[in-house]
């Protein structure tokens, strides 16, 4: 069964150890500009957002590489770039509607998260559960269960509300 | 590598800028962060220095492990001569600054002299650039910031800046930021605004490779799950610091009124639930942050509920706050706590002190020695809020005969007010206590009376003293990693065995400053947490360095000679009320009016409390005026000092 990463970014302390993790695991190295998924926020409201790849099923990225450097792993449904293949062009960058390709200038390569290989270190670290490693099919599952969450305690509220008044 | 991360010499009056290396001998001494700067600041300041003349040098550091695969990283460490106590001035902080100074490549930057003008110093992989600063001079802490972003274009900066109190000269101002986070006590941001800067701005995406990253990796799981899974954590991590804050004034050993009492009555709005209340009710179910790396979160966010500040956008109130804006000034409203935690924030002031000022100005005020003329007309009764958050205004702002005597710290304000008032001053060295009481407790009495930087909870609180653990629990802590056979005791309001205690905390914080790890992340609120024997494998994997636990333990206990060195050559003397290891005479005179049946009527032995400071002296083979003997500086290699390594 395919996997993917379901965020809940209201979870999300801001810490960025999913950043450092994600380049000590990759890399060997810490260092954020490196990292496949990184946090972007928003400080003087307090809210964060991390932002990674949606291994999109029509994916932009593939679609536009010029010498069809991008594919689909065929076990985990992951895009992974073929660096014996990719030009270093960047179209994938250009092309990716979530800013989730990434080129670093240090090796002058393109990189995008490969879900470490099917044990994603951004989740196994991440302790308040901001991101989960799901089947594909369950996120909305998962969505419509914290929602209706949400709609129930409202109701509780308002019910209180009216009783008390 | 960690290890290859650089110190930078910047001179603000000629603008020279010198990079250079930390040779392997220098770390394997020092290992970084806080140790490393004590040796830094003796080696660059000269005798008696003023502290707001150029000859003062501001040391800012990351520690050994900052950013790297480790837990909890992200301290970022300051020192100076402190123009509050003109001892040892010393302040930490969290947040995202310490690692995005590693990630452009530094660890130490030593700055001296003074600039003409307002400046920021701009440090970008590798390259430091001098800038002005005269477009962001006059700005909050957090304007500062968002100011320097957009001007550089690169909203992924980080910035240690002063906000008005820095720039106002206030002797207690800090460093801070983002939101919260604060290097505050002993007023470095005070440093800053005396050297006319405003800021010191980061951005780096330099590799900082991990020796063994397999190994870092996991063992770095291993440490999170160790520290995730401490229960005081857990608390920490849902209420944040308002919870001992809660737990402390519950048995009576908070402060309250400056000192008069040692729990605060009817205090409902400002209990942790409470406040955790408020954090939801305009933040959300999930509305807790926390630093680089961090995994427990302590830190609430918030939006001032009411008032004329409702809607601001915050963070904390930490016990600090609480004890400031709450308990002290005997003030039990939650948006009072809320307000004066954002105004302190915001004009860059140490809430500790500020608070404790303020209060001492109250009980001055209701003992007649200060007066309506003094204060303008303001009606500075213990329980006024409004005039509570007015004196944080005229403070920051040095507006007034009384805001601007109180922006110079305790014992100038002491004599300049006269009268008896110093005798109301709860300070040690300079420096006001933390709002909690410790005359129930002869173990923290000891830790605030010989904390190196001043009255302070950070340097050596066996605060898990008060826990009862069994002795057996207490000496496999407290044996290791070097020997001791002496008297422990579980009783917290024993003298036996708490000298110990004491010295053993010190050297275990110390470490913890040196590799740049948050004080929550060791034994500190809990027994179970990481300590001397788990350090070498993180340090081992991330940096390469080997290094056992009885070597950390050497290097923390040179790096506490060396500040005290730097304290004895700025005149500290063992029993002097001003720069001494003693307490205010109300812990020894004045036992506690209020709490539970084991802290009523409380107060703190001077005989006993003499004989515990002569064995904490021994304990450091230090002589009987707490001067370490030559036999002592050459064991741990420091009797040519200052040597001039770095
Ligand atoms: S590790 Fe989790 S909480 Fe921390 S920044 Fe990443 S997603 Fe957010
Ligand atoms: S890199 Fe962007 S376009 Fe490509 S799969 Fe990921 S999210 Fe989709
Ligand atoms: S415990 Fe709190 S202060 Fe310490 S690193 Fe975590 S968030 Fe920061």
């Amino acid at each position: 069964m395919e996997k993917v990463l379901m965020i809940n970014y209201q979870k999300c302390t801001g810490c960025r150890l999913c950043e450092l993790v994600c380049s000590v695991m990759h890399d060997g190295v810490s260092n954020p500009a490196r990292s496949r998924i990184k946090v972007m926020k928003w400080e003087a409201e307090g809210l964060y957002v991390p932002m990674s790849c949606q291994q999109c099923e029509d994916a932009p990225c593939m679609n536009v590489c010029p010498v069809k450097a991008i594919s689909r792993d065929e076990d985990l449904g992951f895009l992974t770039v073929d660096y014996d293949i990719c030009i270093g062009c960047r179209s994938c960058v250009a092309v990716c509607p979530f800013g989730a390709m990434n080129y670093n200038i240090i090796d002058k390569k393109v990189f995008k998260c490969d879900l470490c290989g099917g044990d994603p270190q951004c989740v196994r670290f991440c302790e308040v559960k901001a991101i989960e490693y799901v089947d594909a099919d369950r996120v909305s599952n998962y969505k419509k269960k914290d929602a209706a969450e949400r709609l129930s305690a409202a109701q509780k509220e308002g019910a209180a509300l009216q009783a008390a008044m | 590598m960690a290890l290859n991360r650089k110190i930078a010499y910047i001179d603000l009056s000629t603008g020279d800028i010198e990079i250079k290396p930390i040779p392997l001998e220098v770390r394997k001494k020092f290992l970084g962060g806080r140790g490393l700067d004590a040796y830094l600041l003796l080696n660059h300041t000269e005798k008696g220095c003023d502290p707001l003349g150029p000859g003062n040098a501001l040391i800012i550091s990351a520690g050994i492990l900052t950013a790297t695969c480790a837990s909890a990283t992200a301290r970022a460490h300051f020192m100076a001569k402190s123009p509050l106590t003109n001892l040892l001035g010393s302040a930490n902080m969290g947040g995202f600054f310490a690692p995005e100074l590693a990630w452009a490549g530094f660890h130490h930057l030593v700055i001296k002299g003074k600039a003409e003008k307002p400046v920021y110093i701009w440090i970008h992989n590798g390259e430091i650039e001098i800038r002005d600063a005269g477009q962001i001079w006059g700005k909050t802490t957090t304007d500062t910031q968002w100011a320097i972003r957009d001007e550089l274009g690169d909203e992924d900066i980080k910035s240690a800046v002063i906000g008005p109190a820095g720039e106002n000269l206030v002797t207690f101002a800090n460093i801070m930021t983002g939101i919260k986070n604060s290097a505050g006590r002993t007023g470095m941001g005070c440093v800053m605004g005396s050297k006319n800067l405003k800021a010191v701005a980061v951005r780096g995406t330099m590799d900082i490779e991990i020796a063994h990253p397999v190994e870092a990796l996991e063992y770095n799981k291993q440490f999170i799950d160790q520290i995730t899974s401490a229960k005081v954590n857990q608390t920490q991590g849902t209420l944040g610091t308002p919870f001992i804050w809660g737990a402390t004034n519950s048995w009576g050993g908070v402060r309250t009124r400056n000192f008069q009492y040692n729990q605060c009555e009817d205090a409902d709005d400002i209990e942790p639930e409470r406040i955790d209340e408020v954090c939801e009710e305009t933040m959300g179910p999930y509305h807790m942050t926390g630093c680089f790396a961090c995994q427990v979160h302590c830190r609430a966010q918030y939006k001032v509920p009411s008032g004329p500040l409702a809607g601001k956008y915050d963070e904390g109130p930490e016990y600090t706050s609480l004890g400031a804006f709450g308990g002290e000034p005997d003030c039990k409203n939650a948006e009072t706590v809320f307000a004066g935690n954002h105004l302190v924030d915001q004009y860059g002031v140490d809430n500790l002190e500020i608070g404790s000022m303020i209060s001492w100005a109250m009980e001055l005020y209701e003992l007649g020695i200060l007066t309506n003329k003094d204060t303008d007309g303001l009606d500075l009764k213990f329980g006024n809020d409004e005039a509570l958050l007015e004196m944080v205004e005229r403070i920051c702002f040095r507006k007034g005969w009384l805001g601007d005597t109180l922006a110079d710290g305790g014992l100038p304000a002491a004599e300049k007010i006269g009268k008896n008032s110093f005798d109301y001053l709860i300070q040690v060295k300079g420096m006001n206590n933390l709002h909690s009481d410790e005359r129930g407790t002869p173990a923290l009495a000891l830790n605030i009376a010989t904390a190196s930087r001043g009255s302070d909870h950070l340097r050596s609180r066996p605060a898990i003293d008060l826990y009862h653990l069994p002795e057996k629990v207490l000496r496999k802590i407290y044996s290791n990693p070097i020997p001791y056979d002496g008297p422990l005791s579980s009783e917290h309001t024993d003298y036996e065995g708490k000298a110990w205690e004491v010295y053993w905390q010190e050297n275990c914080y110390m470490a913890v400053d040196c590799l740049g790890i948050c004080k929550y992340h060791t034994v500190f609120l809990g027994a179970t947490l990481p300590n001397f024997e788990d350090w070498p494998k993180v340090l081992y994997y991330n940096t390469g360095l080997e290094m056992s636990p009885e070597e950390i333990w050497d290097i923390a206990e040179r790096c506490n000679n060396l500040e005290r060195l730097f304290n004895l050559r700025e005149g500290l003397k063992r029993d002097d009320l001003k720069k001494g290891d003693t307490l205010n005479h109300r812990y020894f005179d004045e036992p506690c009016r209020r709490g539970a049946p084991d802290i009523i009527g409380m107060s703190i032995d001077r005989k006993k409390f003499n004989k515990m400071l002569d064995e904490f002296y021994e304990h450091h083979n230090w002589d009987k005026n707490g001067v370490p003997t030559p036999k002592t500086l050459k064991r741990l290699g420091l009797d040519q000092e200052p040597s001039h390594l770095v």
